[in-house]
């Protein structure tokens, strides 16, 4: 039985009071209900406080450059699909800089999760606005305040089908670590979109901001219904619906490709035979 | 007397089936037993504009285009008037009797008569051809079975109703054209173009996924690991762009699979801060980056030698690389698969230089004795040694063991940060300094593996051509016909670009009175280099017109320099 210490303690250099830390515990707990060892799966990140996440637990783990974390985890996925995958990633590096691979990602459907660390704001790089910030909030890069109409990745993501679309809160860790559990366990590309404090940049979206406005939903929600999840993804202000927002069961992109059926690519030696079946073909 | 070479231009629109042409007659030249280098020339366009296939056939061993052409076959009016004067002495056009020949001798064709429907037309042609070469009809008649079998018999038989008709018909016309002198002794051989040969190559070496956007001239690296990979247990993923396409790689390498990223100039431009970052992660890595002729969009679909800087300096921050770059086909081959164990060896990225030229030049090539390569080298699976596994161990080489994930509790970290030897992110100056020396260090290896470059020719020559990458075939020719000529020349040829190691050519360059550089771009990229590594040349040839070099070019620029001068 793998044991909550197995994952290791770590000094952060995250904030006092960042919504980072609830994340990170939920993490563990949804590892330890699902007996998953830190060699047993992959954690990989872009560039971002979110993105240090890896560095924080005891596991594989690839931390690579800003935006690009879904590239590199679909293609440990695809790889090795004996390994459980998992993304911690933020709003400006999954919905930004990343924008193209987030939608690829939700496209493509390999089995993985990406945890949005979603603090409406760009925390490491000092409080300039995300695609995540709020129409007309100010900050020192934005003075006139945000002019674009913010993302809303949970709505994009229900509108592509994306088979598995959460939301979630940083403040709430027991909610969360049920959220990134039925994640992880979903067959397919899992998003859970975290809201998190930025205690430093955002003065906006704090905890008692989230806290007054984020609602679970109803037991009796159905998350497969695709048009009430297209209107519960739409909400955002006086109420933000939390939980399993859309849901559908369909074939993770490995199923698809024939070649993963014989286990890790690692593991395949190269055919001679074959290949020299396919020179005769030059011939 | 039989001719012993035989110079064909095929020309005409896309969509016309000018390839399709080209390819049977060149497969068949190669089956009779005939050297062959082909050459296509095309537009960046689906259908219409103006394309040509052209192919040079031997009974002695060549190595690149010529100018003069023997046969210019013209599926179109614009063929004729666009490359009339491209025929040699003795030329002849061949071509649909609609079409106007301008007056040049040739033979006038009813394709109407020969073909039932029009898309039979390539096989009419085909047989004209091959029977005016004297191809014994067998050849191309058991190319067309084993092209069309699977289309079923009437197809098979159809095609080789067409093919009689046209041996029938040159039979009637006592045209008055040599055949080509006949191979002795034929040799097996295969019949493969430069970016099939990498493809192969790559396979050869244990190649696993690979990731691509599509860009011409790149693609057909892909595709050929597309139509083959099933079988030997390939995945590529046809990606949303090239910077997820050298992230995927990345990804995957550092699972354990064996990965390749083929692009050109222009997609491998958004590449590079992966290229950085397959560095810093000691990610082992083979991108393959098929030249053509840039700034931007450039000239799409054309060939040119100018992307050396951009590989050599791509990716921001300092590390060692290895650049190949195949002068032939059976280079091509033999570096992909070589650039594999490079890659893995020095954990770091290792990249192939081809071009449009290279890439679409189908070749004659011996077939390959795939058995006989060495294994490439691989990573471990669990970490067996003394005390904690660190992924970025300092080392004496400065290649850390490296383990993949997955398979064993060994946990395995890679990261694009500054790191320590157990790979979590650090500000230390020390720990900086050491984890830089330790990567730089893999240069050392990288230096002590590189390939020689080859030398063809005299000892003390009056002037050495220096060449890399496709260049190859048209200097060693050039020097050939040099020496014909009584000019003392001789070629040295570069088929790894960097690192340079001054000591295995500096003695051919003393012992030459000239040394010309000839490359495909306008400012002498690789002469540069071979100056920053201390060896002087004197002269220089380039070509940027986004047309390949032929023999005749670079002689021609070597006496309008004056560089054959004493």
């Amino acid at each position: 039985m793998v044991k909550i210490e197995d994952y290791g303690e770590f000094t952060t250099s995250w904030c006092p009071g960042c919504g980072n830390f609830g994340i990170m515990q939920a993490v563990r707990q949804a590892l330890l209900a699902q007996d998953i060892a830190p060699h047993q799966f992959v954690y990989v990140s872009g560039i971002g406080q979110a993105a240090k996440a890896p560095h924080y637990l005891r596991s594989n783990m690839f931390n690579g450059l800003h935006g690009r974390a879904l590239p590199v985890a679909q293609a440990v996925r695809l790889s090795n699909t004996n390994l459980p995958v998992l993304v911690s990633s933020g709003d400006g590096c999954s919905y930004g800089e990343g924008g193209n691979h987030f939608l690829a990602a939700v496209r493509r459907n390999v089995n993985m999760t990406l945890l949005a660390h979603n603090n409406q704001i760009y925390g490491l790089t000092k409080g300039q606005a995300s695609p995540t910030t709020m129409t007309g909030q100010v900050t020192k890069t934005q003075p006139l305040g945000v002019a674009a109409t913010p993302f809303n990745p949970v709505a994009v993501a229900v509108a592509m089908k994306c088979s598995f679309v959460a939301r979630s809160f940083a403040g709430d860790t027991e909610h969360l670590a049920q959220m990134i559990e039925l994640a992880m366990r979903h067959e397919g590309f899992a998003l859970v979109d975290i809201l998190q404090p930025c205690v430093s940049f955002n003065k906006i979206n704090t905890y008692a901001w989230y806290k007054e406005r984020c609602v679970n939903l109803p037991d009796d929600y159905d998350p497969t219904d695709w048009s009430v999840a297209m209107q519960t993804a739409d909400k955002f202000g006086d109420e933000i619906p939390l939980g399993l927002i859309y849901k559908q069961d369909r074939p993770s992109y490995e199923t698809h490709i024939p070649q993963l059926a014989n286990g890790p690519l690692a593991q395949a030696a190269t055919d001679f035979d074959a290949l020299d079946r396919v020179l005769e073909k030059f011939v | 007397m039989p001719e012993k070479t035989v110079n064909i231009m095929i020309g005409g629109a896309a969509g016309q089936g000018l390839a399709t042409v080209g390819q049977l007659l060149t497969k068949s030249l190669i089956r009779s037993g005939y050297h062959v280098v082909v050459r296509q020339d095309y537009m960046s366009r689906v259908r219409g504009g103006h394309n040509t296939y052209i192919i040079r056939a031997s009974v002695d061993e060549i190595y690149a285009p010529r100018e003069a052409m023997d046969f210019l076959v013209a599926l179109n009016q614009e063929t004729v008037d666009l490359h009339l004067n491209e025929l040699g002495d003795g030329g002849l056009i061949i071509c649909d009797e609609a079409l106007d020949s301008k007056g040049r001798p040739g033979l006038s064709i009813s394709f109407k008569d020969l073909a039932p429907k029009p898309i039979f037309q390539n096989v009419a042609a085909l047989g004209l051809l091959a029977s005016l070469l004297g191809l014994d009809r067998d050849v191309p008649a058991k190319l067309l079975t084993d092209t069309f079998t699977k289309k079923g018999e009437a197809i098979v038989k159809q095609n080789h109703e067409v093919l009689d008709a046209a041996y029938a018909w040159v039979a009637e016309q006592n045209a008055g054209i040599e055949p080509l002198a006949p191979v002795p002794a034929p040799v097996k051989r295969l019949m493969m173009g430069g970016n099939e040969a990498i493809a192969l190559g790559a396979m050869a070496a244990g190649v696993k996924f690979c990731s691509f956007y599509p860009m011409t001239p790149a693609t057909s690296v892909a595709q050929n690991l597309i139509t083959h990979g099933r079988e030997l247990g390939v995945v590529v993923e046809q990606v949303e762009d090239e910077i997820a396409a050298m992230n995927m790689a990345i990804g995957a390498s550092y699972a354990g699979a064996r990965s390749l990223v083929p692009t050109s100039g222009g997609g491998f431009a958004l590449m590079t801060e992966g290229v950085s970052l397959a560095a810093v992660a000691e990610t082992p890595l083979v991108c393959v980056v098929a030249m053509r002729p840039g700034p931007a969009t450039g000239l799409p679909t054309r060939t040119e030698q100018a992307d050396l800087n951009l590989v050599l300096y791509a990716g921001h921050g300092e590390y060692p690389r290895a650049i190949f770059a195949p002068g032939t086909v059976e280079e091509a081959f033999r570096l992909a698969h070589r650039a594999f164990d490079q890659a893995e060896r020095y954990q770091s990225p290792v990249f192939v230089l081809s071009d449009q030229f290279l890439a679409d030049s189908f070749r004659s090539v011996e077939p390959f004795d795939t058995r006989s390569l060495p294994a490439p080298a691989s990573p471990l699976k669990e970490w067996a040694g003394e005390g904690p596994y660190e992924r970025y161990a300092v080392t004496d080489s400065g290649v850390s063991p490296r383990v993949i994930p997955g398979f064993s509790e060994t946990l395995v970290v890679g990261d694009s940060h500054e790191h320590t030897p157990d790979g979590h992110i650090t500000e230390d100056i020390e720990m900086r300094i050491e984890q830089k020396q330790k990567r730089l260090r893999k240069g050392c290896g990288l230096w002590e593996d590189v390939v020689a470059p080859s030398y063809i020719g005299p000892e003390s020559p009056d002037v050495l051509l220096v060449s890399w990458g496709s260049t190859k075939g048209a200097a060693d020719e050039a020097a050939m016909d040099l020496r014909a000529d009584g000019v003392q020349a001789a070629s040295l040829h570069f088929s790894q670009v960097w690192p340079l190691k001054l000591d295995q050519f500096a003695a051919k360059f003393d012992a030459a009175k000239k040394i010309v550089v000839v490359e495909g771009n306008a400012t002498g990229q690789f002469a540069a280099l071979l100056k920053l590594a201390g060896a002087q040349y004197t002269g220089l040839v380039l070509k940027y017109d986004g047309r390949p070099f032929t023999p005749e070019y670079i002689v021609t620029a070597l006496h309008k320099s004056g560089a054959l001068e004493a």
